[in-house]
């Protein structure tokens, strides 16, 4: 038999029962779709980290903070240390931030800083201030929150209009998120460049106080969390308003700090230096690594999705395995005709296999179709209102080789379902099969 | 009789069904030797044995004592690829039910051996159409096999039989399940293949009259050969 022919025969075949047929094609299909969606959603986060990264990730510059204790739910609390240093100025780094920094967390004293400084390929070590303003005013719009992003000192702003901040300059600067516009009263990004505001900021005794500064530039959010960013003078200004008044008692801490390398180290060289570091009981962490730990969080949620998907997948495998070997039972006496005639046993094998395949292709083509057609439209929905916080994410992606791939390996499913059917067919004795009963 | 004449020849071939005490022996020692161009009448009751012989005989099962011999050398040396072979190229079969495809056309009914056989779409629609032709049913080509009349089936089933130009048509009970006037229709087609395509025709039946027409019959009886010569 030609090859054109075992193959249009086994189409043929599959839509000799259309309803059993269908209802096997639904299981694969509901596999195929929830695959396609998922390793879209893969593609469309990876391809979004990947940008992010090489848009606001500096390079040579490392977060850093105490290391964790791993273990504390299982060991209970630690002893109490009176001596040991908290982290002050009484803020919550990055509310949403991505390093999962708060008060609570034992904190870096001026001997870590030290000691941080001291390692070799460490060119300059800070602390990252935190500053907690009471409030933002433009003109005379009102009074808003303002929230203060910590990760200014680590990353590029992925700017919307206006320009960078800089932090030699002495004048007061800060970039706030697009999402203020409206509610501070601009009218779009471009007119919010260049203006002046007020900051509201209360000392260490409660005392409110104001500074003005001018909104360099209007920034999008990114996975680093969102907020205002502040150059360093004003940071600095805001930093001593807020300590003043302080209790000289009070053990100095800070939550985090920035450490500076060499920009042109190499993936390892910088690996081996986190090593030292993380030997020493300090947690360094890149941009390109806070920014990958959203990859591990989202490749958990694909990953649980996949396996909903695998096992939907193992059913409909079942399901053909099932559908298959009811249609050798019907075609019994067809069977056995053709073997009389000649066809085979390796030939019937491929008729049945292959019509495995096709109902396997069904089902993934289907699938993947569907999944194109509902999650294109739906992802450039969800970027313009939920995600539209963070532009240049396009949540679901359908990169053309991963779709191949899931119908590669859903025909392949199929292939091994109709084995067992295939086989039993190709194993009939014509004879039995056409003795009339 | 010219060696090269004899087609398929059975050497005291045996088969039996089941093992240990459920044991049956189906057939027990026939010999039998087919030359190109006759016609053999394989008749007896029903049970002796008859449908059993013509399987062996198209090579559709192997016997289990005897020798049975193709073109002069013994079955059990061919490949299955083969016997395959012979079966699609060489022989054509009338079962004894029709075994259409009932959902498939008429036409891809009739094409079903040049299809196993591999033959180019278009040649196998033309010979296809030829042998329908021949059976006046080429405008049936397009129907259901299922909607045809029992009469029709059966005539689709020889142009299915002689769609590969066999050398020859194995038919078990050809007439068995149509009226005397149809089967009469039936039996002429066939002895007309035979006569002036010279198609060795091994037919088995119980009709007297039809194995009459046949150069020689084989009267079976419990799995052996009573007598052979011409009808009673
Ligand atoms: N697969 C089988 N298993 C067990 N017994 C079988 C099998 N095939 C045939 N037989 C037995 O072998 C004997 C011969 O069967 P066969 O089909 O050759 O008879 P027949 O002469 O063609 O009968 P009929 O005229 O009714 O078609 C019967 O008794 C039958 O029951
Ligand atoms: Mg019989």
């Amino acid at each position: 038999m030609r090859i054109q022919d075992v193959v249009a025969s086994a189409v043929r075949n599959s839509f000799r029962n259309k309803l059993r047929t269908t209802l096997t094609v639904i299981a694969i299909f509901i596999g195929a779709f929830t695959l396609t969606i998922t390793s879209a959603i893969g593609t469309g986060v990876s391809d979004y980290i990947d940008t992010q990264v090489t848009a606001i990730g500096t390079p040579g510059i490392f977060t850093i903070s105490k290391a964790t204790t791993p273990g504390i739910v299982s060991t209970g609390p630690a002893t109490y240390d009176p001596n040991a240093a908290v982290s002050s100025g009484g803020s919550v780094i990055g509310p949403n931030g991505p390093t999962g920094l708060n008060g609570s967390l034992p904190a870096l004293s001026k001997e870590d800083l030290a000691t941080i400084g001291a390692v070799p390929g460490i060119t300059a070590v800070n602390p990252l201030i935190a500053v907690t303003a009471d409030y933002i005013q433009y003109a005379n719009n009102g009074t808003y929150k303002l929230r203060v992003n910590t990760n200014a000192a680590i990353s590029k702003a992925s700017l919307a209009a206006g320009a960078q901040l800089d932090n030699s300059t002495a004048d007061y600067q800060l970039l706030i998120p697009n999402t203020y516009l409206e509610n501070l009263g601009y009218t779009d990004a471009v007119s919010a460049a260049g203006s002046v505001v007020t900051i509201g900021i209360k000392d260490y005794q409660r005392v409110a106080h104001t500074v003005t500064a001018t909104v360099v530039g209007v920034q999008n959010d990114t996975l680093l969390g969102s907020g205002a960013e502040l150059n360093t003078a004003l940071l600095n200004e805001l930093d001593s308003i807020q300590n003043s008044g302080k209790p000289a008692t009070t053990a100095e801490g800070y939550s985090a700090a920035t450490a500076n390398f060499d920009p042109a180290l190499s993936a390892t060289d910088v690996q081996v230096l986190q090593k030292t570091l993380a030997d020493s009981g300090y947690s360094a962490k890149t941009v390109a690594d806070q920014i990958g730990t959203f990859q591990a969080v989202i490749d958990g949620i694909v990953g649980v999705l996949n396996a909903f998907a695998g096992i939907a997948l193992l059913a409909a495998g079942f399901g053909i395995i099932n559908t298959l070997l009811m249609s050798v039972q019907e075609r019994t006496r067809e069977i056995g005709l053709m073997k009389a005639m000649g066809m085979g046993s390796g030939a019937i094998y491929a008729l049945f296999s292959l019509e495995a395949v096709f109902i396997g292709f069904l089902g993934s083509a289907i699938g993947a179709l569907v999944a194109i057609g509902i999650g294109t439209p739906l992802s450039s929905f969800l970027s313009t209102t939920v995600l539209s916080g963070l532009p240049g994410l396009n949540i679901l992606q359908f990169a053309p080789a991963s779709i191949a791939t899931i119908m590669g390996i859903v025909m392949f499913i199929a292939f091994v379902a109709g084995t067992l059917p295939a086989s039993k067919a190709a194993r009939q004795n014509p004879i039995e099969a056409l003795r009339y009963e | 009789m010219a060696h090269v004449n004899l087609i398929l020849e059975a050497q005291d071939i045996a088969k039996s069904y089941g093992q240990g005490s459920s044991k049956f022996d189906a057939l027990s020692g026939v010999s039998l030797a087919v030359t190109a161009g006759e016609s053999i009448a394989i008749i007896g009751k029903s049970g002796s044995g008859k449908s059993t012989l013509m399987h062996l005989l198209a090579l559709l099962d192997e016997p289990d004592g005897g020798h049975l011999l193709v073109h002069g050398k013994d079955a059990v040396t061919f490949k299955k690829n083969e016997l395959n072979r012979f079966r699609n190229e060489d022989f054509g079969f009338v079962f004894q039910q029709f075994f259409l495809i009932p959902n498939a056309t008429v036409l891809d009914n009739v094409m079903l051996p040049l299809t196993i056989a591999g033959v180019g779409a278009r040649e196998r629609r033309e010979r296809g159409m030829a042998a329908l032709e021949q059976l006046e049913l080429a405008d049936k080509a397009k129907s259901k096999a299922i909607n045809l009349s029992g009469g029709q089936k059966q005539r689709v089933v020889i142009a299915r039989a002689l769609v590969n130009n066999p050398k020859v048509i194995f038919a078990d009970e050809p007439t068995g399940n149509l009226d005397s006037a149809t089967g009469l229709v039936v039996e002429d087609i066939l002895f007309k293949l035979n006569r002036e395509k010279g198609i060795t025709l091994i037919i088995v039946t119980h009709d007297a009259d039809l194995a009459a027409r046949c150069d020689r019959q084989i009267f079976m009886r419990d799995g052996r050969e009573e007598t052979t010569g011409t009808a009673k």
